[in-house]
């Protein structure tokens, strides 16, 4: 029996499909795991992009909750990482095309074909809000060092809390060492103490993930860019592994790398 | 002029800034108590109080209230009569 994890925000744009596609080829080929992948966001659909699966689609989440077709037709099998599969969402309907009661019987069939079923939520804390947590036995928020979306996350915190998914870790993306270093960016130990959630993650604002987004592959196996090593790091701790936080410090250029050559530092 | 303010020590760094004005939204947010649970509460704190003493429930009142990032329990319970020997 597999584990089913919503990624949820409450304000959007702040890296959940992003999430969603690094921590499933994660889990996919540094776990070996077998992990689908389901998008929620009715409508706005992305996370087939960001995949560079948006070729491969025949039927959706919404065929399938309908029965126009069966489960396994459609889940697109990723070739590139074995055991990773994508299911799309509709994106000429609406939210309310699915029902929560559905979507927990979705995740319960998923449950039992894969070991992680990682749900990517739309923003807001409507309906489909409603629809990507109603399977869920565990949560990943993801948040930026910003008021607003620390603020949005604290309120869908809330929310999973009052409906009992109180499995809740926190990923702080986007962080600017420098800007946090010279004091204009909220730092993870103020963002952690508001929300009181464990922290799974802090990945750096980084190119590499703009530049894996236009490409359509995940940016976790790229070797030695910090978000990619943050990603690799988060995927372990999900699995159960206890991975220490990277040291928050930004060390760019020469002094940096040879640090991290060297050992002192770990990326 | 951030800049200079900060040269001659007369504004926080904005990343403090943002941490203090989050905590008072944040605690402002979670004052918004949803009315059944607040009823819930309500009924709670008073049968809890009916064994040390008799009160007004009719001209009772509890409520939630936040400003200025402080939240307080404000409750105004005309007691009727004090029991004996629990106190
Ligand atoms: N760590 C990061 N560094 C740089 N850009 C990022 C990072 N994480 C996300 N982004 C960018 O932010 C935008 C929003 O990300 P996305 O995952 O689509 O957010 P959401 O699903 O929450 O709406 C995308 O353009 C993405 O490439
Ligand atoms: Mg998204």
């Amino acid at each position: 029996m597999g584990e089913v994890v919503v990624v949820t925000s409450g304000k959007g744009g702040v890296g959940k499909t992003t999430a969603v596609a690094n921590l499933g080829v994660g889990l996919a080929t540094l776990g070996k795991k077998k992990v689908a992948l389901v998008d929620t966001d009715i409508g706005l659909r992305n996370l087939d992009v960001v995949m560079g699966l948006e070729n491969r689609i025949v039927y959706d989440l919404v065929d399938v909750v309908e029965g126009t077709c069966r489960l396994r037709q459609a889940l697109i099998k990723d070739k590139r990482y074995e055991g990773l599969y994508l299911m799309p969402a509709a994106q000429t309907r609406d939210k309310n095309a699915v029902t929560p009661e559905q979507m927990r019987k979705l995740c319960a069939d998923l449950r039992s074909e894969f070991d992680y079923v990682l749900i990517d939520c739309p923003a807001g804390i409507e309906q489909g809000f409603r629809n990507a947590v109603a399977g869920a036995q565990r949560a990943i928020v993801v948040t930026t060092p910003e008021v607003s979306a620390v603020r949005d996350a604290d309120r869908i915190i809330g929310l999973m809390e009052a409906d009992e998914l109180d499995d809740i870790k926190l990923i702080v993306n986007r962080m600017r060492m420098h800007m946090v270093k010279r004091g204009d960016m909220m730092d993870l130990e103020d963002i952690r103490e508001i929300l009181s959630v464990p922290v799974i993650g802090v990945v750096p604002e980084d190119e590499v993930i703009v530049v894996s987004t236009n490409r359509g592959e995940p940016a976790i196996l790229e070797g030695k860019a910090r978000a990619s090593q943050a990603y690799q790091n988060i995927t372990r701790r999900l699995m159960g592994e206890e991975v220490p936080l990277m040291p928050l410090e930004a060390r760019n250029g020469m002094v940096g790398a040879l640090r991290r050559l060297i050992g002192l530092d770990k990326a | 002029m951030a800049l200079l303010n900060r040269i001659f020590g007369r504004s926080e760094s904005s990343g403090k800034v943002a941490s203090e004005r989050l905590r008072k939204v944040v605690v402002q947010d979670r004052a918004n108590v949803s009315p059944q649970t607040m009823d819930q509460m309500r009924t709670q704190v008073l049968n809890k109080l009916a064994e040390y003493m008799e009160v007004d429930e009719k001209n009772s009142s509890i409520t939630i209230s936040a400003n200025e990032g402080s939240v307080n329990l404000v409750a105004n319970i005309p007691i009727r009569r004090m029991k004996r020997g629990k106190h």
